[in-house]
């Protein structure tokens, strides 16, 4: 209902352009208008990656080089370093808190948060989202929660180090590693806070789809980017609160004396009272979201990829609604899936075939998309912008990413390459790698939508080639890493003389890695400098369908000064032609969604 | 707390950037509007080529992986049911990497073949229910297959069948060592909980079950050969997983219960040692280790141990401390006579706890002696 009193708002904003709205404060930092809380889930997430890519960049150079003195150890960690060789303490801790910074405070953050903020309202037709209040205090709660977790890295006993799944007895107890103590609590309030502004973001996301779209937006013509971000959204509000609880009877365990994960525990020379407990019920309800989770990164990125694909290869989205079924697929079978994670965990094997069956199930709609997309550039007429090659990229990443997953989700398979390196390739390629292309892709494309200006294209390309070399570079030999039976989270492999021989591999992976981070830098100047000295962007530059684009380059707070525009078609009227073989609108190859159906066009059924 | 206002100094550092540029931006025309930065068809041609250049080149170094790095892999499965293991792998292996291939191949030629050009007209392709449906149809029967192949094999790897007189090992693991309990001449492994645990009785084994005695506690684990064996898994304080690559073997260790994994190792460690694979592996660690040996010497310090023959291992494959990546613990497999022979040099349980009563009352008399003394 907010969302109509923005409707005078907007009317005065149209008398009166020059009219400034509330002081800086109101608009820049306590900003209810979701345009401006997309660039701050933007800034922040991008913020925090440069963290968490930093901290991968440490310790794939530990990986590399064991136990060799850096003084960029010694600058970085302090007195986790002494002499500048990374201990092991923090070795475990920057890969917990790499692990969680990328997952949840990038990943999803950076793209659910910035694009279902910045897209949904705009490509709907809605002033803004349904609760402007609600959208504004979701972001302030992550941003509490990131420097909540920020801040942890500073305690006395360490950040969490018992890796991102934090499974117990290893999280619940200081006395067996340092950073369970004090970090750990810093750990869990921060995601306890995150799992709240999830939740009110994803709700308002679902609300302001379901209600607020304009007049013709029927669910059949919205745009795949508002599906998967909707679709998106559901899966958080059903999986993240049960994390939530699971963070909640962990707390309890660690503070309370509870023994809901623990028992039978004899440690630091002395038996624990715990009694009864089981960590497996933790892994249960981590992964019940931990699995959707995955899909929570990858579905923008999918969508946000479609959208590119379509605009940039002039042609329609091969099967608009296969599209819409495997994203509804996906979404539903992320849900069942979560043993796979826990084959070899004690549980009961039968469990073990059962998801292994739904496991594979889910490649079937995955496999769908994958084929659609190299389909939909088919015959195309591709306008090679950065972020058509991210998306293009992404194809490419989550093809090879994904095919590996028939390893992993096989429970026979998976006994030997469980907890691998083979695992740390498969996942960093399919929801890592290509969530960040999707991220990428997404920056370029509608940095014009959120600053008024372009980014620099040179510098695009550059950040691309580096990047999927790099990225493949860092990646693909790591499974053979996995196949040599190198288990993860390995401080150092020079314990062992079998391992002797891969670690020239790692060396290989190290310098692929520390190239395409510092690449990264090429996109951030290129990010920070075109905010400000940009090209000016036109209203429409990639002479794209959807709505957003018919609103004015600077942006107004109400999104169109005038009325809001009706929709007629679907948004992927690219290159539609008349039977005479003309473009339906002559000379223009495509006809945006609020263009009312011309005469002799015949209205397809997509 | 230097690292602290370091970040502080960063972050007002940055500030002052944004402000300056704010007011350079607010200083300059925004004149500039033009379709610069747009893909022209220069663009298009020169990055589609790059395309299919990078296409070309990701198959290259595809192939250069195997040819490089496709040694490292393990090499084939000494246990009965890795062979099965093997087979599937290789089976999804071939599946994924043709599917690779083509998919690939396709994406990145057609982002070369149809690349943009001014006056180029797109295909209008929106939908085809034949297509869609044979490549809905046809993941649908390789999954198919590859999940009935995966599932029988699995439920042959988990169905432990206790008519094979299988041995029975329990493998205890704590912060950061394995120990292996063996079930003796009865072959039953004696009640044990970590509540027991007081003093020499290290792994908590209840000293009042008979069925305890005969077990045989060790630091590392014998098997003969071709004989089933079942590890009934327990730990005493956080997870940890025990992995056996070369048995394509792997479970996790659960506080608060006991996991189990049975398999049976068909090659001993000597005729492991004999294969081509093992003998360029050794070699090659050994040169790798003679080079660094080298560095080091130069360095004035000890050089590394020559790594004389392989042996099987037992890893920790779960995240469990600081110590994780050296939780290790060796695993022989020899013939069913040799193995006897170690077993008779093992101790019993209770022979161990014997002597260790009476080394403590000896530690205690002594004491005793040294208090009257004084």
């Amino acid at each position: 209902m907010s969302a109509l009193g923005h409707v005078p708002v907007n009317e005065h904003a149209h008398d009166d352009h020059h009219h400034d709205e509330g002081n800086f404060f109101t608009k820049y930092i306590f900003s209810m208008d979701h345009k401006v809380i997309a660039k701050q889930y933007l800034f922040t997430a991008l913020f925090m990656g440069i963290i968490g890519i930093g901290m991968s960049v440490l310790f794939r150079m530990q990986l590399a080089w064991p136990a060799e003195s850096f003084k960029i150890f010694e600058l970085f960690l302090g007195k986790w370093a002494p002499g500048g060789v990374m201990s092991q303490e923090v070795y475990l801790a920057l890969v917990t808190i790499h692990g969680t910074i990328m997952v949840f405070f990038v990943l999803t953050q950076g793209l659910s948060g910035t694009f279902s903020n910045l897209l949904i309202p705009l490509q709907i037709g809605a002033r803004d989202m349904a609760s402007g209040f609600m959208n504004m205090l979701s972001y302030w709660l992550f941003f509490i929660s990131c420097v909540i977790m920020l801040g942890s890295l500073f305690v006395e006993s360490g950040p969490a180090s018992a890796g991102w799944t934090i499974y117990p007895p290893l999280s619940a107890l200081p006395q067996a590693i340092g950073g369970s103590g004090l970090g750990m609590t810093l750990w869990l309030v921060s995601m306890a806070i995150f799992i709240a502004s999830s939740l009110l973001g994803s709700l308002n996301y679902i609300v302001t789809v379901i209600n607020l779209r304009t007049k013709g937006m029927s669910m059949t013509r919205l745009p795949l980017t508002i599906w998967a971000l909707f679709v998106t959204a559901i899966i958080g509000v059903v999986s993240f609160p049960v994390l939530l609880s699971a963070a909640l009877m962990l707390i309890m365990d660690r503070s309370f004396g509870t023994s809901f994960f623990l028992s039978d525990i004899f440690i630091g020379g002395e038996v624990l009272h715990y009694q009864g407990g089981s960590p497996i019920l933790f892994e249960h309800l981590f992964w019940f979201l931990g699995h959707p989770e995955v899909y929570i990164v990858i579905l923008p990125a999918m969508g946000i990829a479609s959208e590119i694909l379509a605009t940039n290869s002039r042609k329609p989205i091969f099967g608009y609604r296969a599209m819409i079924a495997s994203i509804l697929g996906i979404a539903f079978l992320s849900t069942i899936v979560w043993g796979h994670h826990m084959f070899v965990s004690g549980m009961n094997p039968f469990l073990g075939s059962v998801f292994t069956f739904t496991t594979l199930l889910i490649a079937i709609p995955s496999a769908v998309k994958a084929f659609n997309w190299i389909t939909t550039i088919w015959k195309g007429n591709l306008q090679m912008n950065p972020s058509m090659l991210f998306s293009i990229g992404f194809v490419s990443t989550f093809i090879t990413g994904g095919l590996t997953g028939i390893v992993l989700g096989d429970s026979t398979l998976d006994i030997n390459v469980h907890d691998t390196y083979f695992v740390v390739a498969h996942f960093h390629l399919v929801m890592g790698i290509s969530a960040l292309y999707g991220m990428f892709a997404g920056i370029y494309h509608w940095f014009p939508k959120m600053f008024g200006r372009m980014m620099n294209k040179n510098m695009g390309y550059v950040h691309f080639w580096i990047t999927i070399i790099g990225a493949y570079g860092v990646f693909f030999p790591m499974h053979f890493v996995g196949m040599a039976g190198l288990p993860r989270r390995y401080y150092d492999n020079t314990a062992f003389p079998y391992f002797d021989d891969l670690l020239e591999i790692n060396v290989v992976i190290t310098v692929f890695a520390i190239i395409t981070a510092l690449v990264q830098l090429v996109f951030l100047y290129n990010f920070i400098h075109s905010i400000f000295a940009g090209k000016k962007a036109t209203a429409n530059p990639w002479n794209s369908n959807s709505l957003e684009w018919t609103t004015p380059v600077e942006p107004i707070h109400g999104n169109w000064p005038g009325a809001i525009p009706h929709v007629y078609r679907w948004p992927y009227d690219y290159s539609k032609t008349n039977e005479n073989g003309e473009y339906v609108i002559a000379g223009q190859d495509f006809v945006p969604q609020d263009v009312p159906l011309q005469k002799d066009e015949e209205e397809l059924n997509h | 707390m230097t690292v602290f206002l370091i970040i502080i100094v960063v972050a007002l550092f940055a500030i002052t950037l944004w402000q300056l540029s704010r007011i350079f931006q607010l200083s300059r025309s925004t004149q500039s509007l033009d379709d610069s930065q747009i893909a022209s068809d220069k663009d298009n041609r020169m990055q589609g080529n790059l395309m299919l250049a990078f296409g070309i080149a990701f198959y290259i170094f595809m192939l250069y992986n195997f040819w490089a790095f496709g040694d490292r892999a393990l090499p084939a499965a000494s246990s009965e049911h890795g062979v099965d293991y093997d087979n599937l792998l290789l089976l999804t292996m071939a599946v994924i990497m043709f599917v690779q291939v083509i998919t690939q191949g396709l994406l990145h030629y057609f982002a070369f073949k149809y690349k943009g050009k001014k006056g180029n007209k797109a295909l209008f392709f929106a939908d085809n229910d034949k297509l869609e449906f044979v490549w809905t149809i046809i993941p649908v029967i390789v999954l198919a297959g590859l999940i009935i192949y995966g599932l029988f094999t699995w439920s042959d790897i988990m169905d432990i069948n206790e008519e094979d007189d299988p041995i029975v090992i329990e493998l205890y693991a704590k912060q950061f060592s394995w120990q292996a309990r063996y079930a003796g001449q009865d072959n039953v492994l004696g009640k044990a909980n970590v509540r027991f645990i007081e003093g020499a009785n290290t792994i908590g084994v209840d000293e009042s079950d008979p069925y305890a005695m005969d077990d045989v506690i060790t630091a590392e684990i014998h098997l003969p050969v071709n004989r089933p064996v079942v590890f009934k898994m327990r730990s005493q304080d956080v997870l940890h997983s025990a992995y056996f690559p070369h048995f394509r073997a792997q479970m996790n260790v659960v506080p608060g219960m006991v996991t189990q994994f049975a398999f049976t190792p068909t090659v001993t460690t000597e005729e492991i040692n004999e294969t081509e694979y093992m003998r360029d592996k050794v070699a090659r660690i050994n040169d790798i280790r003679k080079e660094n040996s080298q560095a080091l010497l130069a360095a004035g310090e000890e050089p590394l141990e020559e790594y004389e023959q392989f042996e099987y291992y037992l890893l920790c494959n779960k995240i469990c401390g600081v110590a994780h990546y050296n939780m290790q613990m060796k695993v022989v497999v020899e013939t069913e006579a040799e193995f006897n022979e170690w077993m008779a040099t093992q101790k019993e349980y209770s022979e161990t706890m014997q002597s260790a009563t009476a080394s403590r009352k000896s530690a205690v008399s002594g004491a005793e002696v040294a208090q009257v003394e004084n």
